[in-house]
């Protein structure tokens, strides 16, 4: 059976939520898939030990009088249809326009030794305790790049977890002119130095990064490089991410074009947040990292937008070019330096999935033919893990494939009621 | 915020988690191993939102869950890729 909708929103996140609430102010009837069980998206995950922050109860309040579609992952798209599966089986939801808030997910660098049970992203573990996950009393080094480190060490510290260092890549001197630039951003200046004290008693190190893990069934200690040399640490959990990346895996399967020359490109986008497909808009996340004021507003300006109000999308413009401006210092300020593309030797593991070694991609010049020769790129994750990193370390293969099914869908979700959703085998 | 225990069952062993958990919160109370990879090397969540399949544990008989997108029901059968 086929769901109609006037405006249709894949994301429930920040800017979801935003983008959903302005197309039903104009009394549309507006839908919002999320394939988590709860609204809020990553930033506003439901925490099992913390009541959820105002904003976050203000936004998932407002969306009342919108039909969220939870548990629902988008697998496949034919015209205006997309088919999602969810426990129940599969759905196919028409619209008249579409708002992609996909978001972000996190970018994760190989290294010798980060396939052992307790090294995870950094945003990960914090995704993790919030679902519930043992961490109390464990001691956890968190590592990697950017304000998300810092947010996550504050959600392990809450669920009670021992933590010994937060490593930040960026060196010092980035990070104090960063520090410098802060104040022309009231807001996230208070949230640092929020942060900052909550976090009083945890070393915050600069220029200093996780070389290698080490144990034998799980992770038994990390080696760090600083700018006072090496050391061993021995601890339970290794939480280490370089950033987000946009999550444009939906984007492209639609058509949507994507942004010229960046590693990690978002979705191509005006200021309305039209895509170059007619009726698919997007915001947030999913154009380029910006973080959660940007996805508000941009959620907002394309809801409006995808109800055919310009007015009120054109009034909230000056406000999404200040906030935007922020995100461009963060890339700014936590640029990876170059050494971390080198931390992966040609046997470490690179496609997790296959169990690829990053070695065997060596002799190939093409996406295509390293993927049928190795299998990179072929398993569960469809590429979304390794195709993210090997784009960073400058490989060619592309994050995910954009053909259907987006995500590993059951075959009777694939065939229910045929229709036309063109399904193509990957591989 | 945490009100009332799940009781499920993980590769035999009885563990309460608390209501609103997912699957992922059970079966660390039980292993650190939740699959093996081809290869045989022992492997657990890695991204904790659904992205990298790493926690695919079988539940209630169906294969290939992630167990970070499936919220814990009392009386649930969980098993890891051993």
């Amino acid at each position: 059976m086929t769901e109609r909708y006037d405006v249709l929103v894949v994301g429930a996140g920040p800017a979801g939520l935003a983008a959903a609430q302005a197309a039903a102010s104009h009394g549309r009837r507006v839908g919002v898939i999320d394939a988590q069980a709860r609204p809020g998206g990553q930033v506003w995950r439901h925490d099992i030990a913390k009541p959820p922050t105002r904003a976050a109860q203000a936004a998932i309040a407002a969306i009342d009088h919108v039909e969220l579609l939870a548990g629902h992952t988008v697998i496949a798209s034919e015209g205006h249809t997309l088919r999602t599966e969810s426990a129940h089986g599969a759905h196919d939801l028409e619209y008249s326009a579409l708002i992609l808030a996909t978001g972000a997910r996190e970018l994760l660098l190989p290294f010798p030794g980060w396939t052992l049970p307790g090294v995870t992203g950094a945003g990960g573990l914090q995704a993790l305790v919030k679902q519930g996950w043992p961490i109390t009393g464990k001691r956890v080094i968190v590592a990697g790049s950017g304000p998300l480190l810092l947010a996550a060490a504050d959600s392990l510290r809450t669920h009670g977890a021992q933590l010994l260092g937060i490593h930040e890549q960026a060196p010092a001197r980035t990070m104090a002119a960063f520090t410098a630039q802060l104040w022309r951003w009231p807001e996230r200046a208070m949230q640092a130095l929020g942060l900052r004290a909550r976090l009083a008693s945890v070393p915050y190190r600069f220029g200093s990064h996780v070389r290698a893990a080490f144990g034998r069934e799980t992770l038994e200690a990390v080696e760090i490089v600083g700018p006072h040399g090496v050391q061993r640490v021995a601890c339970d959990h290794l939480a280490v991410g370089y950033g987000l990346v946009p999550d444009t895996g939906l984007a492209r399967l639609l058509g949507c074009a994507l942004q010229d020359g960046a590693v990690h490109p978002g979705v191509r986008v005006d200021s309305f947040g039209r895509t170059s497909v007619t009726h698919v808009f997007a915001a947030g996340e999913a154009c380029g990292i910006g973080g959660l004021a940007v996805a508000r507003i941009e959620g907002a300006i394309a809801g409006h937008a995808a109800a055919g109000d310009d007015a009120s999308a054109t009034a909230l413009l000056r406000r999404r070019t200040r906030a935007r401006r922020f995100s461009g210092l963060l890339a700014r300020s936590f640029a990876l330096v170059p050494h971390l593309h080198a931390l992966a030797t040609p046997q470490t593991t690179v496609c997790r999935c296959e169990d690829v070694p990053l070695g065997a991609l060596d002799d190939f010049s093409d996406t295509r033919a390293a993927r049928l020769a190795s299998r990179c790129g072929m398993g569960a994750c469809q590429g979304r893990i390794c195709g993210s990193a090997l784009a960073e370390l400058g490989r060619f293969m592309p994050a995910g494939s954009g053909r259907p099914p987006l995500f590993p869908a059951r075959l009777d979700s694939l065939a229910a009621s045929a229709g036309d959703l063109s399904v193509t085998a990957d591989c | 915020m945490s009100g009332d225990l799940i009781h499920l069952c993980v590769n035999g062993q009885s563990v309460a988690v608390p209501e609103g958990a997912n699957v992922v919160a059970a079966v660390a109370q039980v292993t650190t191993r939740f699959r093996r990879s081809v290869h045989g090397e022992p492997r657990a969540p890695l991204c904790g939102m659904g992205v990298c399949f790493e926690c695919r544990v079988r539940v209630d008989g169906h294969a290939n869950l992630r167990a970070c997108m499936t919220p814990v029901r009392e009386g649930m059968q969980v098993q890891t890729d051993d």
